[in-house]
Formats: structure tokens, sequence, C-alpha cells
């Protein structure tokens, strides 16, 4: 008898989850309506600092159809503090952030009081009764002006808008030398901005609260409902175990729903006032004020090199916008980044210093990428300059300085082992895709014929740590929680099967991957799976859905509760055939006999036998299920290169995207339709920093962006067609040897596509053009140069 | 003509006028008392429970609600459903998402091709680009690339970079021409009639 191995992983599997999503048979938090709910409607600070001299409430009870309605003062000696998990100095300076202000407002759109009634449009109006008197303050916005003396402070009671200052000095951590004492025939010195940026996920945020007698159900539009539960028992002092929190359909995150949020905090505190379930769903208008920003951070940055372009040191004084308050993890955002701005590359010394700065804004936190992409940025944008000084190919410069194949594993100089990668196997298979050389001829035609459409070809060689993340690591770095994750595989006696993840998915696909993996592991069929997450009543564990972890942790818990599974059904196989465990052999989805594969047993056969419990070996329970937790001993570090051609019009500051090309090692792949739809979306997010988005303020505080009118996601006809492919260098961290994919594309698409712009403009004496490279700003630059500006 | 009410029921509110709306919706006919202002993405939400059809933004950009809005004999151009009063839907037939597949819940091209090609991730956008992408195929039943693009950019999707939605309209095209080739019909069903629902 001949068995043969269909493998699911590595299939392009069309998603489970579509279904549902493609018929409108959605369950999005916005779309429960449970009986007697009632809905809440939020006040907002229209000031981006002021004192609240009075407010009142009571004239909005008298609207019809208003059931409550509070301010902060009302709540103040019950409503706590939003969390911060992750103050990372022992000196960090961390003020108190409450859900509803008290009496002092810090950033346009802060909530400061809140109406319930019996639906959303009553709430609503009624806002418009709370009678508010407030006293502006100065405001405070931008990174330097906060740091300079003299500013007003945001917190004045801290006295200082300084939140904490972070080091890393590799002479300092023995992981390389001191950057002062490195060889600087060369020396680049740049400066770069990153400029703020809104995650923009598609669905607005939802909450619902319903609090039962006393034992809560909450409904969340959010990445991380089991830190959400957890954060809901130590802020609301209600048991842990009488809390329930849900995330059902969720639509994107992007990081934007790593937080715990003052709205899931103001509904809980609003249904335990009138004790029935308080829905609340935000306006986009509301996302944009309130959700938490990303990015934002200047960057200065100084690279030291030979003069054959190796390069001997690199410093980074990083100032980062944390906004009025510290998020959940926005101070560890740049810090996540402190270990990339090394990126692919054998540097010998490295420093890195970092301010986390207070500003009458918006808070900020993770967004896709989280540090990660503005290392990644001023890293790939400081090797192209690098090599313009020293007269190499952006390729050869970085060629010269990467880590080469045969050095894996390698400790970088910020002190990470980075298991396993093939920079040259990317750069070659992305170089023929683009048709580099001949692009370069092309770029000299144009550039001698003085055509005012000029040629620019960006590179973006990156590394990212995924796999969020090994516990040990997280601790030292002074995160409140671990970076475990937890799987659970239950075999019904019918031989269907049902997984229990702790990753928690919104739109990633996890439980058409996750069923891929069940099928080969235990040898069913992909349709026999059926993958439970996003509840902490079903899922009672795991650290959900971030930094592209899933697949690089949960993954592994699901292979690794998989093979207990397989290990107690072993025993139970061997029994039925009446031979030892060692004799037989798991293939084509059954237990055979060595030597006698007509002798078999299946995952289902040892399945009815347990539930049936007649004959089993000693010591066995009647039960086929196994639970299982992973704690990555290390990250994971997908690569790859990117490049991008562009077209720049001189005369109008137009850039059109001509050719994209993605080339990532993301490791072993379960499914690559879905990881080619994580790299064009994250692509397309990438390009969007380097093209189309930025968060604005005025001078007075106010969000100027604060509609998709003003922030300007790109739409299909802003986007090139992303020609992706991909090498595979499997991780050697793990048993599936995956890697992570979530964030890769957003990390390499912003430096790729700046890079390009300023490769064309070069000839003009242009060496940066501030993100996002509108027309306007490239013909300023344009512009500029021509006055005798130019280099910066 | 009997008719449904709405199920969870209009909302009680602040003595603004309300007005008769009669309408039909992925089959079935609708009669209910409706405030002037409201929109019709509300009244298919929160009045006939139609939350297929969601609300990603509150300045007409997203494109998330979109719906086709037309009558009995007519199958309806896109409409976001965010910026049309439900009043104004008075005497029309709605075709929403969930209203496309067949009566044995075959799909449309549309959400095959989707479904086939990765066109979707979380799937927020999906409804209002798959109702858009139908409308754009009644204009042009081959579109390029750049024509799809053009076609779509009132419909925001953060997940997906298009790209794979792009495909996903262009081989729904193709199957759609292979349909109209094979039977000789207009390409896009004609809406269902109203069914009769005892009240």
């Amino acid at each position: 008898m001949t068995v043969t191995e269909e493998r699911e992983v590595g299939a392009a599997r069309r998603r489970k989850e579509d279904a549902r999503l493609l018929t409108g048979h959605t369950r999005w938090t916005d779309n429960i309506t449970l009986p007697g709910m009632l809905h809440l409607a939020i006040l907002r600070s229209p000031y981006a600092h002021a004192r609240i001299t009075s407010i009142d409430t009571a004239p909005a009870l008298s609207r019809p159809n208003v059931v409550a309605a509070f301010s902060g003062a009302d709540v103040a000696a019950v409503q706590g503090s939003l969390p911060c998990a992750w103050p990372v100095t022992e000196d960090i300076v961390h003020p108190d952030r409450p859900p509803l202000a008290v009496d002092t407002v810090r950033y346009h759109g802060e909530a400061v009081a809140v109406v319930v009634a019996r639906d959303r449009a009553s709430a609503t109006d009624a806002l418009e009764a709370v009678d508010v008197s407030y006293e502006p303050l100065p405001a405070v916005l931008d990174l330097e002006p906060a740091v300079a003396e003299g500013s007003p402070l945001v917190h004045p009671d801290k006295g200082t808008n300084r939140s904490y200052t972070w080091i890393f000095d590799s002479a300092a951590a023995g992981t390389g030398t001191d950057v002062a004492a490195a060889d600087a025939e060369v020396v680049i010195e740049r400066r770069y901005v990153q400029q703020r940026l809104i995650p923009a996920f598609m669905e607005p945020r939802s909450v619902i609260v319903d609090p039962g007698m006393g034992d809560y159900t909450i409904w969340s539009a959010t990445q991380i409902p089991h830190i959400l539960r957890v954060f809901y028992a130590l802020l609301t002092g209600t048991p842990e175990h009488k809390i329930r929190v849900i995330a059902p359909d969720v639509g994107g995150g992007f990081g934007g729903k790593l937080q715990v949020t003052p709205e899931e905090l103001i509904a809980f505190m609003a249904a335990r006032r009138v004790g029935r379930p308080v829905k609340y769903t935000e306006t986009r208008s509301d996302t944009m004020l309130s959700a938490h920003h990303g990015r934002d951070m200047i960057q200065d940055v100084r690279l030291t090199a030979r003069r054959d372009g190796t390069v001997t040191g690199l410093s980074v004084k990083l100032l980062a916008n944390m906004g009025a308050y510290l998020g959940l993890v926005g101070p560890g955002v740049p810090i996540l980044g402190a270990f990339m701005y090394n990126a692919i590359y054998k540097f010998p010394a490295y420093r890195f210093e970092c301010s986390g700065v207070f500003t009458n804004t918006t808070i900020t936190d993770a967004y896709r990428g989280a540090g990660r992409p503005e290392a990644t940025y001023a890293i790939e944008r400081a090797m192209d300059e690098l090599a313009v000084e020293v007269g190499l190919d952006p390729i050869e410069v970085r060629r010269r300085n990467w880590i080469k194949k045969e050095e894996f594993p390698f400790t970088s100089v910020a002190g990470l082992v980075y298991d396993s990668g093939d920079y040259d196997a990317a750069t070659d298979k992305a170089l023929s895709l683009l048709g580099y050389d001949a692009l370069r001829v092309e770029q000299a035609a144009r550039r001698e014929s003085g055509d005012p459409v000029q040629l620019g070809i960006g590179v973006s060689t990156y590394t990212e740590m995924c796999g969020l993340a090994p516990s040990r690591i997280l601790g030292a770095l002074r995160y409140a929680a671990g970076g475990w994750e937890s799987a659970a595989v239950r075999v019904l006696p019918t031989g269907k099967v049902e997984v229990v993840t702790g990753t928690s998915p919104h739109g990633q696909g996890h439980v058409t991957a996750w069923s891929q993996i069940v099928a080969d592991e235990l040898g069913v069929a992909f349709d026999d799976v059926e993958v439970l997450h996003g509840d902490t009543r079903t899922s009672h564990k795991g650290l959900d859905t971030y930094g592209s972890r899933s697949l690089a942790v949960g993954g592994i818990a699901l292979v690794e509760a998989c093979r207990k599974v397989r290990d107690k059904a072993r025993t139970v196989a061997a029994h039925m055939l009446e031979c030892s465990p060692d004799d037989l052999e798991f293939t084509g989805g059954a237990f055979r006999v060595r030597g006698t594969p007509d002798a078999a047993k299946t995952i289902a056969d040892c399945a009815f036998a347990v539930f049936a419990a007649h004959d089993l070996p000693d010591g066995v329970e009647a039960t086929l299920d196994a639970d299982a937790t992973f704690d990555p001993q290390t990250f994971s570090f997908p690569h790859g290169t990117h490049l991008c051609a562009v077209e720049v019009d001189t005369q109008t500051g137009h850039v059109g995207i001509r050719k994209y090309v993605a080339v990532d090692d993301v490791g072993k792949v379960v499914n690559p339709m879905i990881v080619e739809g994580q790299v064009h979306g994250g692509v397309a997010q990438g390009i969007a920093q380097a093209l189309h988005e930025e968060a604005v303020y005025d001078e007075s505080g106010t969000l100027l962006t604060g509609s998709f009118v003003e922030y300007t996601l790109p739409t299909a006809a802003d986007l090139p067609e992303i020609i992706s492919d991909r090498t595979e260098t499997p991780a050697t961290s793990n048993p599936l040897g995956v890697k992570g994919v979530g964030e890769a594309g957003a990390i390499a698409a912003t430096p790729a596509v700046v890079n390009a712009i300023v490769d064309a403009l070069r000839p003009y004496g242009i060496n940066d053009v501030p993100m996002p490279c509108t027309p306007e700003r490239v013909w300023r630059a344009l512009a500029h140069a021509q006055d005798g500006g130019g280099a910066a | 003509m009997s008719t449904t009410s709405g199920s969870t029921g209009s909302p009680h509110l602040s003595g603004s006028p309300s007005a008769r709306l009669s309408l039909t919706v992925d089959g079935v006919r609708y009669v209910d008392d409706v405030e002037a202002r409201t929109l019709l993405v509300h009244y298919l939400r929160d009045t006939i429970g139609k939350v297929g059809t969601v609300v990603g933004c509150d300045t007409s950009n997203c494109g998330s609600c979109t719906v086709l809005m037309g009558t009995a004999d007519e199958p309806g151009r896109s409409v976001k459903s965010c910026s049309v009063l439900a009043l104004q839907a008075e005497g029309t037939t709605v075709t929403t998402v969930e209203g496309l597949a067949g009566p044995d819940g075959t799909l449309h091209a549309v959400q095959r091709a989707f479904h086939e090609l990765h066109g979707l991730q979380c799937g927020f956008c999906t409804p209002g680009m798959i109702m858009s992408a139908i409308d754009l195929l009644r204009d042009n039943p081959d579109p390029t690339d750049d024509e799809v693009r053009d076609g779509l950019s009132g419909n925001l999707c953060r997940c997906t970079g298009y790209q794979n939605i792009v495909r996903a309209v262009r081989a729904a095209a193709a199957e759609l021409r292979a349909q109209v080739t094979a039977s000789g019909d207009d390409a896009v069903p004609a809406p269902r009639q109203p069914a009769e629902v005892s009240p």
C-alpha cells in the first residue's frame, strides 16, 4: 500500500473566513444589539490644552430619551487611570490618564462628558446640552519646542515634558565598540522626520458592556481581548473571573486596536451606573481624534564609515512624541526600533538614545511595524547617502556591510541573535525582477537629456524582529507582561477537531492557516477543523495579535498542542493494534504498524475509542485533547529587498511609481496567498507614509486631518501593482521554520519609495524630501534647490 | 400588500418630523415610519436589521456603506447609503450585499472572485467594494486594471493594497461576460422580486 502525504501547509487554501464576510453575515461589534441596550455619546474637548472651569451635565438629562449623563468630575474617585504596560525606564514620568478628563484637558478630542440614551441620535443630540466652560492654556505640539527651556508643560506637576530617556550603547553592553572611537573617514549626518500617522483601520472602534448581575460581558473591536480583560479587572476592581471579553469580527487593527481605550472604560462605567447594556460606536471623526496615532519622531542619525563604504559606527538620537499621555505600549515603540537601526548590517559600534516627549496631542502608540519602520527608514536612507558619498551603487554599499549567509547565526551589535537569512538571494531576485541594470541605463539617459521627468530607483533591504516576544527579554525591557502564546486542541468523538487559540485575528486569516497546520499535524481534513478565538470564555489564555507574532508564536503553540494530542493518540492506537507505540509511524493521517501499513488507526479512530473509554490503556484519561503554551527563546527575523522605480515630474513635483518589486523572506509559508496579501497591504501602508498620509495639527492644536477628507488614505487609483516574490530561508528557532509577515511591507516600502524620489532628484542637488512627498513638497524641494539651497 | 416592520424598531426620536417609507430591500418589501433625517444606511442597519451594510466614516469617503438603488425593473446604481436619506429611497428597490447570493446560496460572480483571489482580509470594506464593483462592471464589462482602480476609487480598503481586489474584479468581469455569451442575458442579475411576507 502506498501512503501519500498531501500537505496542507504551503497550499494557497481559500479562506474559511470569507463566506460570512462576503455575504454580510458579520458580527462587527456595532452589529450587536442586546435587550434593553442603551447608547453612549461622548463630548470631546475642542481645545488642545485647557482648564475645565465648570461643567454641568444636568441640562442633558432633560433631553428626550436621555437616561444618564456624567462628567469626569462625577467619576473622579472611581475611574482610575488608563494603563501603560511598558514603563521603559525606572524613572519614567508616567502621569495619570483618566478615561474622562477631570479638571484639565490635554489634547483636542479628549473625552470630558458622556450622555447615555435610548438611541444613538438622542445621545448625540443631548451632548449639546452639556455646559462646559474652558480656560485655554498654552499648548505645545512639536517635539523640539516641547523639550526647550520654558516650554508650556503638558503636565505641570511633573515639571518636565520629557517622559524618559532610554540609552543603548554597544560599548557598555559589550556587544560592540564605542562609536566615539570609530574610524570616521566618512561621516554622514542626517535628520529624518517620521510624520505622525493615523492607523485608520476601516472598522471604527465599538464597545458594548453588558453589566449583567455583576458578571460583565464586553464586546470590543479590539486586537487584545485577553489583555483587555486583565486590565478591566485591574482598573475596575471587578474580579477577573466575572469579566468576559469578546472580540467578535474585528475590521482591521494595524496596531491601532492594540490599546486599552478611554472609551472602553467609559462604557464600563456607564453600564455599571445604569445597570443596563451600553454601546459606544465611534464616528470616523472620533477615531481620528481619539484612537491612538503612530510614528511622530525626529531622528538624528550619524553614520561613520571608511572610504570603501564599510560602516564603522552608527549613532541615533531620537525624540519620540508620546502625545499627551502614555499609551499601553507607547513608550516601548521606539525601543523596539532601537534594536533595528543596525538592520542587516555588521556595524561594529552603535549608540542609541531616545527621549519620549509629552505634547498636547493625541497619544501615539503601535502602528504597523511599531518602531521598526522608523528605524529601517532612517538606516536605509542613510545607507543611500553613504553610497553617494563614497561613490558606490546603493546595492554595493549594502552588500559590503550586510551579514553573509554563512555568518548566521549572527549576534548583532544591538545584541540580538539573528538565526538565519540570505540577503544576497533576496536582493538578486529583486534586482532581476525590477530590471535594475536597464533602469539605471534609462536613468542615465534621462539625466543626460535633461528630461523633465526624471527616473529614480529606490532600494530598501530590511529585516525586522518578529514573533513578539521572548518573555525573558520583555521582562529585561521592563514590559509588564510576557510574550508567550497558547493553544488548545480538542479532538471530538467523531474525529472533528476544535482548536482554541490565544491569538486574536482581525483580517489575518488565522482560522484558515491554523486549520492547515492542524490538518497536517493530525492527519485530519482541513474542513474538519474549527478554530475558536477572541472570546475569553472559550479562549481563556492568550496574549493576542500584534507584532507579527501570531504564527511565529501562536502557531508554534498550536503545533506543540497537536503533537501532545498525537502522542496520546499513539498510545491509544498502539493499545488497539496490540503493538508497542514505538512500532507505529504516523503517515497519511493514521498510525500504521511499521512493515504492516494496513494495520492502521486514524486520529478519529482513537478519538472515538477514547470517548467510549471501554478499553483504554492504564493511566490514559478519557479525553483526546491537549494544551500548549509556547514562549519563544528568540525573535524571528524576516528580511527582504524592496525596490521601487519612480518617475518624478520636475515641473509639477508629481511622483508616479513605475514599478515596485518586493522580495520577502518570511521563512516557511503556511499559506502563500495570505502571505502575498499581507505583503500587498503592508506595502500599501508603507507607500502611504512615503507619499500620502500625515496627521496635521494647526498652531492651536486642532487636528486638521480630522476625517478621511483631509487624511488621505490612498485609493485604488493611487497605488501601483506590486510585483511580489519570495525567497525561503527557514527560521531555525521554531519547528515550523516560520518568521512572520504582518509588518514586513510597511517596514520596507517607505524607504524604498523615498530613496527612489531622492535618487531621481540627486542631479538637482537634493538629498532629502520630507514625508509625505506630495507634489507640493517635491516641487518646493526643487524650487529651493534652484534658489541655491539643496543638500541638507 | 403585506409588509414587515422593523425588527429592532425605529428609535423614538426627539419629535422631528417623520414620514411613511415603503421600499424593497433584498427582495422583501418594507413599510416603516422614519424620521426625516434618517440616513438610508441607518434605516437599513437599525430599523430593518440589514447589518451586512456597514458604516466606515462620516464624510462619505470610505464607500463601506455602498448599496444598489434602482427600481423593480432596473437593477440599480451604486449609492453610498450614508449619503441618501431613507425617505429618498421611497419606492425604490435596494440591493445590499446580503441580497446578492441566489436563493440556493450561490454566490454572485463578484463575491466568488473576491473569495478565489483573496480580495478581502478584514472584510469590513468588502460589502461596499462588491456593490461598487457590480455597478462598475455594468458600465464597463471589460475594464482594464486602471479602469477598475479608477472605478473603485470611491471605496477605501486598508488591508489589501487593492491589488487582489483589482484581480478579483477583472476575473469576475470575465466570468460575467462568459455568462452573457452563454445566455444572452444582462450580466447583472435582475433584482429579486418582492416576497410576500405576512405581518
